[in-house]
Parts: C-alpha cells; sequence; structure tokens
C-alpha cells in the first residue's frame, strides 16, 4: 500500500470524486492556477479546467453562498475556506441557509455540499491562522462536521461526505498536512460519516480525541505504555452526529475519559462528549471526566513559548491521563 | 397580448390584494400567528416581472413573498394554509409566511435574512451555466438589502463570472421604518450597479405593463449572454413593514398620495382606457379573486395541523 501526507490524500480523493462525477466542482480563493494556498487542489486546475476548479474572489460568504445555490441545483461543490479562521462572514449561509434548508422545505431541497477548512494551531499562524471552530458547527443540527486525523480516514471520509446529500463541513488539522503520514490503499473505498473509531485498544483509561490531537494522543498512549499503563484512544472523526454508542463501550470499558481537544475548554466539544458520558455512564464512572483543552483566551498567540503553552502535545496528554488512570 | 392574457395579470393582482386584506384580518383575529409581511402596493411588480419569465427562468425573493408565490403559480389554497402553518401549505406548515417555496414551480422560496438569498441565486445561476442550460435566475430584493454585504459580493461575482442574473430591487423606499436615503448613500439604487459595471435601469413599478415589457427585454438580453443586470422597481407599500408597525416614520399624506398610484386603479383604467375590458368584465374578475380566496380561507381552516413527528422529520437526508 502507497504511503502518502494527509494532504495528498485529501487531494486525491477530490480528484477521484471528480473524475468520477462530473458535478462535482471546486470553488475556493487561489484553488486554481495557485493549487491552494496549502496546495491541497494542485494540478486539479490543469487536469479539470477553469470551470471546475474555480478561483472565487476574496469573499467567502459568497463562497458559500455559490456552493449552497449550485447544490440546490444538483451540484456537489466543495467549497475551500483558506483557513477556518476565515469562515465567520459565511456564517450566516451555513449555520442560516445550508443547514435549514432541508427542514425548512420539508424535504424538498437538499445542500450536497462540502465546505473544507484547514484549522488549528501549533504552526505559528498567530490569532488569525490557528483557530479550531468545530463546536459552532457541531451545535447545528442540519450540519454534519467532520475532522479526519489520518490520510486513510482523511481520503475516505471527504469521498463520502462528496457524496453525502446533506452539507458537511471537513474540517482538516493543517499542521498534520504534511506532517502525518499513513498507508492509502490503491483500490476504491470509503470511509462512512458517523461511526467512531476505536483506534489503540486500552484498559486504564479512555482518551477521546481527533484531528491532530488524536495523533498526539497515539503518541500519549505510547509513553504511556512504557509506563504499564494501558490507554484506550478513540478517534471521534465525525463530530456531528455524534456517535454515541462507540463512546459510551469505551467508557464502560475502563471506567475513565480524558477529552482532548485544542479549541479552548469551555462550551467545546468535550462538554458534549462529558455530557454524554455523565447521562449515560454515570454508575460506569471510576473517575470524574477530565478534559484537556485549550485555555479560554481569545486566539492562539504568536510567540512560541504562549504557543507551546496554549496547545495540547503528547506529554500534556500522558500527564492527564497518567492522572487520571492512578484516580 | 392576448386579451386573455391581459385578464390573467389583472386577476392574480386582485388574488394577491384580496388575499393580503383578508390575511390581515386573519392576523388580526389571531389565526395568523408571527409576522406577516404585506405586498399590497407592490403587486404589479412581481406580477409584470414573472409573467415575462419563461418556465426554466428561476425565481428567487425575499421574505414578502406572497405576492411572488402566487405569480410563480402557488395556489392561493397553499398560501392562505402555509400562513395559517397547516400541512397542506406549499412548505407544509414548517415555514410561514416568510418561507413560501415550490421548486416544482421554479419558486425557489422566500427568504428571511435581508439578503443571504443572494449569493445563493449566484449559485443557482452558475449551474445554468455549468450545465449549458439557458435560462435566468430572477433575485428579487427589497432597497434596505442593497446595503448589507450579501449584494455587493453577489453582483461583483455574478458579473466577473458573467452569469445569467436579473437583480431586481424593489425599491419600495422603507428598509423597515428606515427611509432609502437615510440608509443608503445614493438614494437612486440602480447607480451600485455602475461601481460593477454592470447594465442597469430603473422603473414604475405601479405600472404592470411597463414592468412587463422592461421585463421582457431585459430577459431576452441576458438570455442571449447580455451577463447580469440590475433592475430597480420603484414602488410603495401600502401597509405597514408588518402587521406590527405603527408607522410613525412616514406621513398618512404621503401614503395616500402613493395610493392614488395603486397598480390595481391603474391597470383598470389601462384595460378599460384601450379597451381590453370592460368594467362590468373586471368586476367579474373582481368576484372571481373574492372566490378564490374565501375558498382558500375555507381550505387553510379547515386543513389539519402538521403531526408532532414532523418536528424530527427532514433534519439530515438519510440515504
Amino acid at each position: 500500500m502507497p504511503e502518502m501526507t494527509l494532504i495528498e490524500a485529501i487531494r486525491q480523493a477530490m480528484d477521484e470524486e471528480m473524475a468520477r462525477d462530473p458535478n462535482v466542482f471546486i470553488v475556493g480563493e487561489d484553488v486554481g492556477k495557485r493549487g491552494g494556498v496549502f496546495r491541497a487542489t494542485m494540478g486539479l486546475y490543469e487536469k479539470y479546467g477553469e470551470s471546475r476548479v474555480i478561483d472565487a474572489p476574496l469573499a467567502e460568504l459568497s463562497i458559500v453562498g455559490v456552493g449552497i445555490g449550485a447544490a440546490l441545483y444538483g451540484m456537489r461543490p466543495i467549497c475551500e475556506i483558506q483557513f477556518a479562521d476565515y469562515i465567520f462572514p459565511a456564517f450566516n449561509q451555513i449555520v442560516g441557509e445550508a443547514a435549514r434548508m432541508y427542514y425548512r422545505s420539508n424535504g424538498e431541497w437538499t445542500v450536497p455540499v462540502v465546505i473544507r477548512a484547514p484549522y488549528g494551531g501549533g504552526i505559528s499562524g498567530g490569532l488569525y491562522h490557528s483557530q479550531s471552530v468545530e463546536a459552532f458547527f457541531a451545535h447545528v443540527p442540519g450540519l454534519k462536521v467532520v475532522i479526519p486525523s489520518n490520510p486513510y480516514d482523511a481520503k475516505g471520509l471527504l469521498k463520502s461526505a462528496i457524496r453525502d446529500p446533506n452539507p458537511v463541513m471537513f474540517f482538516e488539522p493543517k499542521k498534520g498536512y504534511r506532517l502525518i503520514r499513513g498507508e492509502v490503499p490503491e483500490e476504491e473505498y470509503l470511509v462512512p460519516i458517523g461511526p467512531a473509531k476505536i483506534s489503540r485498544f486500552g484498559r486504564d483509561v479512555s482518551i477521546f480525541a481527533y484531528g491532530m490531537m488524536h495523533y498526539y494522543a497515539l503518541q500519549a498512549a505510547e509513553m504511556l505504555a512504557q509506563e504499564g499503563i494501558e490507554a484506550e484512544v478513540v478517534d471521534l472523526r465525525t463530530l456531528a452526529p455524534v456517535d454515541k454508542t462507540t463512546i459510551l463501550e469505551s467508557v464502560k470499558r475502563t471506567g475513565k475519559a480524558l477529552i482532548v481537544h485544542e479549541d479552548n475548554l469551555t462550551l467545546g466539544y468535550g462538554a458534549e462528549v462529558a455530557a454524554i458520558i455523565a447521562e449515560y455512564a454515570f454508575t460506569d464512572l471510576d473517575a470524574p471526566v477530565r478534559r484537556l483543552a485549550g485555555p479560554d483566551v481569545p486566539g492562539v498567540p504568536f510567540s512560541p513559548p504562549l504557543q507551546e503553552w496554549f496547545m495540547p502535545n503528547p506529554e500534556k496528554i500522558a500527564n492527564a491521563a497518567r492522572e487520571l488512570a492512578r484516580f | 397580448m392576448e386579451k386573455l392574457e391581459y385578464l390573467d395579470l389583472y386577476q392574480q393582482m386582485v388574488v394577491i390584494r384580496r388575499l393580503e386584506e383578508v390575511a390581515a384580518e386573519l392576523y388580526q383575529k389571531g389565526k395568523i400567528g408571527g409576522f406577516l409581511h404585506l405586498y399590497i402596493g407592490q403587486e404589479a411588480v412581481s406580477t409584470g416581472l414573472i409573467s415575462a419569465r419563461r418556465p426554466e427562468d428561476r425565481v428567487i425573493t425575499a421574505y414578502r413573498d406572497h405576492g411572488v408565490a402566487i405569480n410563480c403559480g402557488i395556489s392561493a389554497n397553499e398560501v392562505m394554509a402555509e400562513l395559517l402553518g397547516k400541512v397542506t401549505g406549499c412548505s407544509r406548515g414548517k415555514g410561514g409566511s416568510m418561507h413560501l417555496a415550490d421548486v416544482s414551480k421554479n419558486f425557489w422560496g422566500g427568504h428571511a435574512i435581508v439578503g443571504a438569498h443572494l449569493p445563493i441565486a449566484v449559485g443557482l445561476a452558475l449551474g445554468d451555466v455549468y450545465k449549458d442550460r439557458k435560462a435566468v435566475t430572477i433575485c428579487m430584493f427589497g432597497d434596505g438589502a442593497t446595503n448589507i454585504g450579501f449584494l455587493h459580493e453577489a453582483l461583483n461575482l455574478s458579473k466577473v463570472w458573467n452569469l445569467p442574473v436579473l437583480w431586481v430591487c424593489e425599491n419600495n423606499q422603507y428598509g423597515m421604518g428606515t427611509a432609502v436615503e437615510r440608509a443608503s448613500a445614493v438614494s437612486e439604487i440602480r447607480q451600485k450597479a455602475c461601481g460593477y459595471g454592470m447594465k442597469n435601469e430603473a422603473i414604475n413599478g405601479m405600472d404592470v405593463i411597463e414592468v412587463r415589457e422592461t421585463a421582457l427585454r431585459i430577459l431576452e438580453e441576458i438570455r442571449n449572454g447580455s451577463g447580469p443586470q440590475l433592475l430597480e422597481i420603484d414602488t410603495y407599500r401600502f401597509r405597514g413593514h408588518s402587521m406590527g408597525d405603527p408607522e410613525r416614520y412616514r406621513k398618512a399624506e404621503e401614503v395616500h398620495q402613493w395610493q392614488e398610484n395603486d397598480p390595481i386603479g391603474i391597470y383598470r383604467r389601462y384595460l378599460i382606457g384601450r379597451e381590453v375590458a370592460t368594467e362590468a368584465e373586471l368586476n367579474e374578475q373582481d368576484g372571481l379573486a373574492e372566490q378564490i380566496v374565501q375558498k382558500a380561507v375555507e381550505f387553510a381552516e379547515a386543513s389539519p395541523e402538521p403531526s408532532p413527528e414532523e418536528l424530527y422529520a427532514h433534519v439530515y437526508v438519510e440515504e
């Protein structure tokens, strides 16, 4: 099986879906001639032409609005928002329009649009190029929210997202674009949107994470294993709709739950996971649910030590899980 | 136009007028809840405009949408039922007044967030170009929407991608209670198209024939590749912004002055003056409209409410 980076897997997913379905097109800032600011769409403009890889003005609400309109028309648009931090001008279009169309029309209008955006810190991007935005959208019924943590899932989930009849928010951990490598089969496959995945089994403590934090959680679990602590790692992958079953199964096995995300703590995605565990697995718990998240500050600061302090990393995850395992 | 077509335009206008007058009464009786924005005074705008479209041309508009829905061919029954929140309404009661829609009539909805449907219209038009279909997207919005960013991005995109969109600003002189000149740097809305190098013009929206003929011409130009155009249609709403509007922002004389230009009165005089129809024939049309509206009320009142399980229906598309 060939090995590739996260971003290569994302590119391959779009390439294959564009080849399969002429209704699939990409629209975004600099996605065409430049091949995307992170090179996610590199080569696609040359291959599919300017009518299918469309350079849009710097106008996020329109990039998404056009995607919704074209999706209503029956197309399969992929809207790229250059950085997740830039998504807010389009917030109304996503939350007010895309998420609600199917409901408001009583099942008549579907919006099969994918909105891709690189998210996350640790790349010295500073306050406006490091944000995690998943909690805003995971709150909204009608949207699906997907965050892959590895190339295999990234490709399979993105292909599923493009084929999904619902609007899908697809957030990509940009720090992992070239850092995270993995095997991707040559033959066609899909990873379904919905199920979480237990990526490492263990009996002592469950670590729930997604995206870059899942990558770190696996490293933390490796460190803990050296000390004789067996951490189970669950890759949440689809944040909305949430896979309650897998979360609860894991907690019932280990009795201890650590939730990790780089988005700031308060009302972050971890709050929902913690609430699910508290509501449905209270009597299975051997320790309080623990969250490890970015601190409640307005953005990821630029200065290297400040950024380091902001971001969860394998050591911090291992420390939190160790404490929990010893509880 | 044949006589029947002239009469059909008249019929549509009086049905809208009567339907809304009756809706206002039902609102006051508490049978219609929420918000109700009447189109009374503006009937010639959508009637003339939509009479000029071909079936393949789609229409998308803002929240003052009852008239547009009727003109697009949604029945008075379905409109009235939707206003009452009944399951027989065109949006099965989930939408209400501001969210009438029926894609089978190529009517892509009323939209409640001012300006939010404009970029969506660009996407619909992009679909036509992508699929190589010759159709025009007619996107209607009020003067208030021309001061929000949606409009400017959407005009720019439609022009830079040369899309077949007819942007129609229904300038009814007030964004809710704020007069155009108090909210917009230019009170002649069409000037805003100039910044995007877009062909534009302004017409009198109280004259259904002027609206129709202008729309026929412009739609043909767009169909033949002129690129997007902006049409400002000047009009006036005779009622408040919505039912709960005390109208402190305008003088009664101003309203009366406009009411002398009632689009239905103007069109009656036009039809009689040109001997297209007699007064008696038009009165007969008024009677028919009255019947249609009364039947719509009966239909709506007799219709069932949505069942509780509809609350959770259509959140996600299940395959």
